[in-house]
């Protein structure tokens, strides 16, 4: 399965980028927490202590609503354009889900705010996960599909 | 407060993941792919967050707690064991087939694409198996 181009776009790449950041900040300000999505959502999905679901939901009500934002002040919809098919979507998921949770994190959680503490963990599960990303996508485009 | 506060800090989040594209899974696998049609712009992602996070922390954690609990609730986990690298590893691997990761795939949700959709399902799925998985062992080691 081979890719097609997508624009460079290093402006709104930082931009986008220092909002995460600036997301991340205002969590540990607000609750003093690390702001993962990996924790978020299985705190969702398996959480049983009392309160621990309810700021979980409305994050992410504000994580699903923030595009539907940017749409309203841009007026477009950001792509969002999948070039995979629905079996390598559902593998992929439940692979990516098995992964945080041994993992204990996922590009949020280690790869900006485990990193930003300066976390030697998660140092190291940022360069495990993107280096087997990186092979992956490799053997995928490149060696069985090309 | 606390819930309000949640919905913004999710919905800031989730703007910048639409803005700087990781919100789109092919520039997502594009970065991954240098062979073949790169796309470096995540790195610009990573960077913008990385440096935004690591000052705004430094800021944040001298006050004596948060705004709303009482302490600061900072991973304690120390240990860099198989299950922290083995989980990572497998983690990148359905990565880079499904192209979301799932900070991207939630916000992504908003765009209306069942493709979206169905890898949050299985995502979820994965998450309550493993956990399922871990809480179990968890027990046994605590029984042994």
């Amino acid at each position: 399965m081979t890719g097609f181009e997508t624009e460079f776009t290093p402006l709104q790449s930082l931009a986008g980028g220092v909002l995460i950041g600036l997301s991340a900040v205002l969590l540990m300000f607000f609750q003093g927490r690390i702001m993962g999505a990996t924790g978020i959502l299985s705190g969702l999905v398996t959480g049983t202590a009392p309160g621990e679901k309810g700021w979980r939901a409305a994050m992410v009500a504000g994580m699903i609503a923030g595009p539907l934002l940017v749409m309203a002040l841009t007026g477009q919809m950001p792509a969002v354009e999948v070039p995979v098919s629905w079996p390598m979507i559902l593998a992929g998921g439940f692979i990516v889900g098995v992964g945080v949770t041994f993992g204990a994190g996922c590009t949020s959680g280690h790869g900006v705010c485990g990193n930003a503490r300066l976390s030697p963990r998660s140092l190291v599960a940022t360069v495990t996960f993107m280096i087997t990303c990186g092979i992956t996508v490799y053997v995928i485009r490149h060696v069985m599909g090309g | 407060m606390r819930l309000l506060s949640a919905f913004i800090v999710g919905l800031v989040f989730g703007a910048g993941i639409a803005i700087s594209g990781m919100i789109n899974p092919a520039k997502v696998l594009n970065f991954f792919d240098i062979a073949g049609t790169w796309d470096p712009s995540l790195i610009f992602v990573m960077g913008g967050a990385l440096v935004t996070t690591f000052v705004g922390y430094r800021v944040v954690l001298r006050r004596d707690a948060p705004v709303i609990e009482e302490r600061f609730q900072l991973p304690t986990a120390r240990d860099i064991d198989a299950r922290l690298v083995g989980g990572s590893a497998v983690f990148g691997v359905g990565w880079g087939i499904a192209g979301f990761c799932p900070g991207a795939a939630v916000p992504a949700l908003g765009s209306g694409k069942a493709e979206v959709a169905g890898f949050v399902v299985a995502l979820l799925a994965g998450l309550w198996v493993a956990r399922t998985v871990r809480d179990r062992q968890a027990g046994k080691g605590a029984l042994a």
